[in-house]
């Protein structure tokens, strides 16, 4: 045997395992003669050399004796061996298939036992040394002490040898807890558990005074106590300190090396070899020359080494523009990563860090919404800058933005903010309109809700709050008469004929006509017969409104004729010729919200018989028979003479707080509660033409002057805005509507600013009134 | 006009899955393969069944096109392979498992790179990222997160890019950040930016997806090696790139016996970015070809000599650090000032112990620089400047040599400025940026107070700034005076002074109504966008202020700080 030990055993499990995976794999090249490779083992071992038989006691020894049962396995493999003995051994007698390696591994084992007979001489001379231990094995191994060491067993059965008393065979005895017996006899007889019945006192006075106590063990196949001997004891002695059970033993002797590298003289076994280990195998020369046949027919090939290494070349070296796909067109190429600013540096600029306060913000602030995705650190020298630990994370954010961001080409809007402001022609040519402040009417202890100025353009009549009307010169501010009335007034109103001298007064439920007696004293006396002069018609009609006649303290005050109404009156508003005056009762509920009064004539007529909305002011067209009445969010304009309702605007706001008519008549303003003024050109659509959010908060008033293209809007921000707004004759050229001045003036009480304006009958200054009980000229 | 139909596809994703029975990670590296990104649809509602939940959108002709991509099925053999090879694992066939291993299927990705950048000039566009990435991963250590070969690879491809950069000297800003090191080229043109992680072992976090990040490595390390072929290709280099013949003389005596392997050694070699590299046409040294001169006119002509001065700084540039001797110590980051100073046309060495390729000594007479960062150093030669790394990076970004004062040992350093950062008229600009500039124009460096004088000449901009920017609010301010007036007059009288009517003013204020006036009549949409823009600008500005004002602050403290330290002195 030339190989060396190990050399064999290593070689051996490789073949072993590749046996098992042809069989396992069963690829058609071993399909064919997976028979013989057992008659091949065969002749391997007859050969002598590598042979597998002897081999697989080797491997018997390495894998704990699965399929054989011979001396050297008992010897060594001590924990195992006597329980697989009796089985081995059953095995080998009855034979039953397990498989057909094993089969055949032991078919190798048998004729191996007569070859090996020189080897086993040695083993005896050395068991021979060794101790008997003959005695009752079988009574000790269950209890955990093995003893092998024993005679050859070639020379006695091991089955015969040991002491059967039970047949029970290798079970847990636990089964048989519950019954009388302990297992069965060879003749089948029942074998009883030893009679025992120590309890635990039996059991301590049998140690306190038995010496033998501690070396009696119970034997849990026949349940009989043993007593152990003096060897016995020893070896489990020997065994708890991890030494052979031998004592004589020598297990640092010299290895002898059976198959070293030194040819012997004689063989290792005495077999004559095969007839096939001289000839040259017919099955290995098909498999070669096939494997010829296919090489020269070029059906195999020499592998070619594989290329780990990518190789590059000029991939771009003829760009052809044909290939360019269409749809490259249409990529949107990655924007590139953000460059990096001063705060990113190792070491900013001082006010690039962050301050104690920003800082605490940053942390506290969710990483998505963080201006910047780290906090800028100052660090005094290269050497300090630790690696950055989220590096990695925004390289792979950025792969993510790469393949699953939607790309979108995005028109910049790059607008100079100052092409976005509409060209107006400049305010200094659409001169004149007021510009500053020029007077102030105080007298006022609450806030002015309504002002009027005469048809002359002297006086200037204001009510307020405080249950006062007061009557003012425009050119020097003095307060020339006050009139005291029965409530807040809600509205004033200045008779626009010039030949009348009367003043319409409104409070609670009342509307008061009064004679201020001012200016031209031929205009008030006449006025005064014209009211007196009133005869009292035949039949007297049912009216909703009581028309009396002021007496009294009142006369002398100037009340002429006192209109009691049904409702609160909220505005009231005359005619242009100065004979009509409309009020205004808003109730949601009932028909009778605008009443028409005719003074000449003492009449009232209720002109709408439906109530359709919240009537918020109404006015009379300057010229024609029509009637503007504001609801809410509509505008309608009656014709009075055909009394049909002849146009519906739309405002498009939520509130209409005021109304104004243009003196030529085609053009409505609106203001709103929610900010908006809307312009209307009747000739154009019931929408708005023009809608300005000038003011920050709700108007109030808005107004037109009567001669100059100017209108004014006063509102809860405190400011009198006055636009330019021209009208064309030309009804193709739209009305011009350019804002000119902001007046700023009045003071915001109670959350409420300008209430009302007005303007000069013929020069271009406006009046406003507001919350702070002043009344203020701009000119 | 042109109306392009899209064919929207409820949940495109759902679609591919349906029709070529692919796994989500096979779509997922198709769609990075491929460059096929999502959409977002005009109306989303219409085409998401009327509901406004985020979703991704594919086109329907993008998702076409990658199914007639032929590395599909190399993708399905590859699933295959990955079945068959588990499952001689399993049963433990271990010929099977190396049979299979030598017949793993392997594909290409040259013709996505050729069909994705048709051009030469589009693929050196996109370069960025597979810099920075393929840089990533060549730091990577060779365990764990992903294939050893790759991260081979990478390195190669990046020591390739590097010794490009290095011989056509096409480096242009480079930026110490926290992040890392930011580089900028100008390759064929094309402005080029990529980063590289400071030197440190990689914390690798859970909550990254690695086969994203390694999909990607596989395009961009493809993509990176046809873009170096091609560009040594330019430059007459030989590629895989060889040191040139003397160079590899002298390295080749030394330190030959520390690596096991003659590659890793060449390979290690390349990567101490040392030597120049191996041309196929020998060069020659006064190649500088001049410029065709052709009569230009007017605007054209302005052009011209504006380009020609532009390349005449970038050749100064390019030539920065010539006929300079530097020295890195030890724990300088060695491969980037390598790197840098190459670009630069500077010598360089290191400590031979460091790493391999130095070409001298520290104890070489000729050295100009010594490069240390440690506040102080044992053993120092006279004819030389000890001097922080900063130094270097300070002066590229700068295109001037500059004072070294500023960066001896111990010194506190001047700010480190992002060369990236282009201020705009309004932006607020760092003193030392300022300071910077001058140095390029040439002006001497001067005194402190010449620096408290511009540092005061630069608020008065601000303030310039404030009042062109919000008028309303200097109106406002001058309202308060006047009230202020006012209300001083009602209390005492003084005499009166003839208050002279500044005409200017005047002038603006009533513009500043009349824009004012014109707002108001702005359409709403117009208005909107108005108020956005102004917004943002104020926004700018308020920044910029704000900046301004930290520095002052900062500035004033460091005085008196300074003040105090001159009284305890005295």
């Amino acid at each position: 045997m030339r190989p060396t030990h190990s050399g064999t055993m290593s070689k051996l499990k490789n073949k072993k395992r590749n046996l098992e995976e042809n069989e396992d794999e069963q690829l058609p090249i071993f399909d064919k003669d997976g028979g013989k490779d057992a008659h091949l083992d065969d002749g391997d071992e007859d050969q002598g050399d590598l042979s597998d038989g002897e081999e697989s006691v080797f491997s018997g020894l390495e894998e704990s004796g699965s399929e054989s049962d011979d001396e050297e396995e008992e010897e060594e493999d001590e924990e195992d061996g006597s329980e697989e003995k009796s089985s081995d051994i059953e095995e080998n007698q009855t034979a039953d298939g397990d498989g057909d390696d094993q089969l055949s591994a032991k078919e190798v084992i048998k004729p191996q036992t007569d070859g090996q007979n020189s080897k086993e001489e040695k083993k005896k001379k050395k068991a021979a040394g060794k101790e008997g231990g003959e005695e009752s094995v079988a009574s000790v191994r269950d209890s955990g002490l093995q003893i092998s060491s024993q005679v050859d067993e070639y020379e006695h059965d091991t089955s015969d040898e040991e002491d059967i008393r039970n047949t029970v065979g290798n079970i847990p005895m636990e089964w048989y807890k519950d019954y009388p017996h302990i297992g069965y006899d060879l003749e089948g007889k029942k074998i009883f558990k030893p009679i025992r019945n120590k309890d635990e006192l039996d059991e301590f006075l049998d140690k306190m005074e038995n010496p033998d106590y501690w070396r009696t063990v119970q034997d849990k196949m026949t349940g009989a106590d043993i007593r152990l001997s003096d060897e016995q004891v020893d070896l489990v002695h020997r065994l708890q300190q991890g030494k052979f059970g031998d004592v004589n033993f020598n297990e640092y002797e010299p290895a002898i090396d059976f198959f070293s590298n030194e040819v012997m003289i004689h063989p290792v076994t005495n077999r004559p070899q095969d007839k096939r280990s001289f000839i040259p195998s017919l099955i290995e020369k098909e498999k070669v020359g096939k494997l010829v046949h296919a090489i020269k027919m070029g059906w195999i090939k020499p592998r070619r080494p594989k290329e780990t290494t990518p190789q590059y070349y000029d991939l771009w070296a003829k760009e052809d523009p044909n290939s360019i796909l269409g749809r490259h067109k249409m990529h949107v190429p990655a924007p590139k990563m953000k460059l990096p600013g001063h705060e990113e540096s190792y070491n900013p600029p001082p006010e690039y860090l962050l301050s104690e306060e920003e800082r605490l913000a940053w942390e506290q602030q969710d990483p998505e919404y963080r201006k910047l995705s780290f906090l800028p650190q100052k660090f005094a020298c290269l050497r300090a800058v630790p690696a950055y630990s989220r590096f990695i994370h925004e390289q792979f954010e950025r792969c993510l933005d790469l393949y699953l961001c939607p790309r979108q080409r995005k028109m910049r809007v790059n607008v100079n903010p100052e092409d976005l402001i509409p060209k107006l022609p400049k305010p200094k040519d659409l001169q004149p309109f007021p510009t500053t402040q020029s007077l102030v009417y105080r007298g006022h202890s609450s806030l002015v809700r309504s002002i009027s100025i005469s048809p002359s353009g002297q006086w200037l009549v204001s009510g307020s709050d405080d249950c006062t009307v007061r009557f003012w010169e425009v050119s020097t501010a003095r307060c020339l008469k006050t009139v005291e009335v029965g409530g807040a007034v809600k509205g004033v109103a200045w008779n626009p004929n010039p030949s009348i001298c009367l003043v319409a007064v409104s409070y609670d439920d009342t509307v008061v006509l009064l004679n201020p007696g001012l200016g031209d004293r031929l205009v008030c006396t006449a006025t005064d017969q014209l009211i007196s002069s009133y005869e009292e018609p035949e039949e007297v009609m049912d009216q909703s409104v009581q028309w009396a006649v002021a007496e009294g303290e009142g006369h002398e005050q100037g009340h002429r004729l006192i209109l009691k109404h049904p409702k609160a009156v909220r505005q009231v508003t005359w005619h242009g010729k100065g004979d009509y005056l409309a009020c205004v009762m808003p109730d949601n509920g009932s028909s009778l919200q605008v009443v028409i009064h005719q003074v000449s004539k003492r009449r009232t007529q209720n002109p709408f018989r439906k109530n359709k909305g919240l009537v918020q002011c109404v006015s009379f067209h300057p010229i024609r028979p029509y009637f503007f009445v504001a609801t809410q969010r509509y505008v309608r304009v009656y014709n009075l003479i055909k009394q049909e309702l002849t146009k519906k605007l739309m405002a498009n706001c939520k509130w209409i707080s005021s109304m104004a008519i243009h003196p030529g008549g085609d053009n409505v303003i609106c203001g709103s509660y929610d900010c908006r003024l809307a312009w209307f050109d009747l000739d154009l659509s019931t929408k708005p033409y023009k809608v300005l959010r000038h003011h920050k908060k709700a108007l109030r008033s808005v107004a037109y002057h009567r001669h100059y293209p100017l209108f004014a809007s006063g509102s809860d921000d405190g400011s009198v805005i006055v636009c330019h707004g021209m009208v064309y004759n030309d009804l193709l050229q739209n009305p011009l509507i350019v804002p000119v001045k902001v007046l700023k003036g009045h003071t915001i009480t109670h959350d409420l600013g300008v209430l009302d304006v007005t303007f000069h009958p013929t020069q271009p200054w406006v009046f406003s009134s507001g919350a702070d009980g002043t009344v203020r000229l701009f000119t | 006009m042109f109306r392009r139909i899209f064919h929207w596809q409820f949940s495109a994703l759902v679609y591919i899955r349906v029709r070529m029975r692919l796994s989500h990670s096979i779509q997922r590296r198709l769609c990075i393969l491929k460059g096929i990104y999502p959409h977002e649809p005009k109306h989303k509602k219409k085409v998401n069944k009327g509901s406004t939940a985020p979703r991704t959108f594919y086109l329907l002709k993008d998702i076409r096109f990658l199914l007639h991509e032929p590395i599909v099925g190399k993708f399905r053999e590859y699933k295959i392979f990955v079945r068959k090879l588990r499952k001689a694992y399993g049963k433990a066939e271990w010929s099977g498992v190396q049979r299979m291993k030598e017949n793993k299927p392997a594909y290409k990705l040259d013709h996505i790179i050729k069909e994705r950048y048709p051009t030469f000039i589009d693929a050196v566009r996109d370069v960025d990222d597979a810099l920075s990435m393929s840089f990533l991963f060549s730091t990577f250590a060779r365990t764990g997160k992903c294939h050893v070969q790759t991260i081979q690879l990478c390195r190669r491809l990046s020591v390739e890019w590097m010794n490009y950069i290095i011989a056509s000297r096409s480096l242009r800003k480079v930026f110490l950040s926290i992040k890392g090191i930011y580089y900028q080229a100008e390759v064929l043109g094309q402005t080029i930016t990529w980063i590289i992680p400071y030197q440190f072992a990689h914390d690798h976090p859970t909550d990254v997806d690695y086969r994203v990040m390694a999909t990607f490595t596989e395009l961009y390390t493809t993509l990176l090696g046809f873009v170096n072929f091609r560009l040594y290709q330019t430059l007459n280099l030989v590629y895989p790139p060889k040191l040139d013949g003397q160079g590899e003389f002298s390295l080749k005596s030394e330190c030959e016996e520390d690596y096991a392997l003659e590659s890793e050694s060449y390979s290690e070699k390349l990567s101490a970015l040392s030597a120049s590299l191996a041309r196929t046409v020998p060069l020659v040294e006064d190649e500088e070809a001049e410029l065709d001169l052709f009569p230009a006119e007017g605007e054209d002509l302005e052009k011209m000599e504006a380009r020609e001065k532009i390349e005449l700084e970038q050749n100064e540039q390019k030539k920065l650090f010539e006929g300079l001797k530097l020295f890195l110590n030890r724990e300088v980051p060695r491969e980037s000032l390598a790197f840098v100073i190459r670009c630069f046309g500077g010598q360089v060495s290191w400590d031979k112990s460091l790493c391999i390729g130095s070409t001298y000594d520290e104890t070489d007479e000729t050295i100009t620089h010594h490069i240390v960062d440690r506040p102080t150093i044992d053993k120092q030669y006279i004819n030389r400047y000890y001097i922080q790394p900063q130094w270097v990076y300070d002066c590229v970004n700068g295109k001037i040599l500059l004072p070294v004062e500023e960066y001896f040992l111990g010194v506190t350093l001047p700010p480190h400025l992002s060369p990236f950062v282009e201020e705009s008229e309004g932006d607020y600009v760092p003193p030392e940026k300022l300071k910077l500039q001058a140095l390029q124009r040439g002006e001497k460096p001067q005194a402190e107070d010449d620096e408290e004088e511009e540092e005061e000449e630069e608020e008065d901009d601000d303030d310039e700034d404030d009042q062109s920017e919000d008028e309303d609010e200097a109106n406002l301010a001058e309202m308060e005076e006047k009230r202020a007036q006012g209300k001083s007059l009602s209390v005492k009288v003084t005499p009166g002074k003839v208050k002279p009517e500044n005409r200017m003013r005047a002038e603006q204020e009533e513009k500043a109504e009349e824009k004012r006036l014109a707002i108001m009549m702005m359409k709403k949409k117009e208005k909107y966008l108005y108020d956005k823009i102004m917004f943002g600008k104020k926004r700018h500005v308020r920044e910029a202020n704000k900046l301004a004002a930290k520095r002052k602050a900062h500035d004033d403290s460091n005085k008196a700080d300074k003040k105090k330290k001159k009284k305890k002195k005295c």
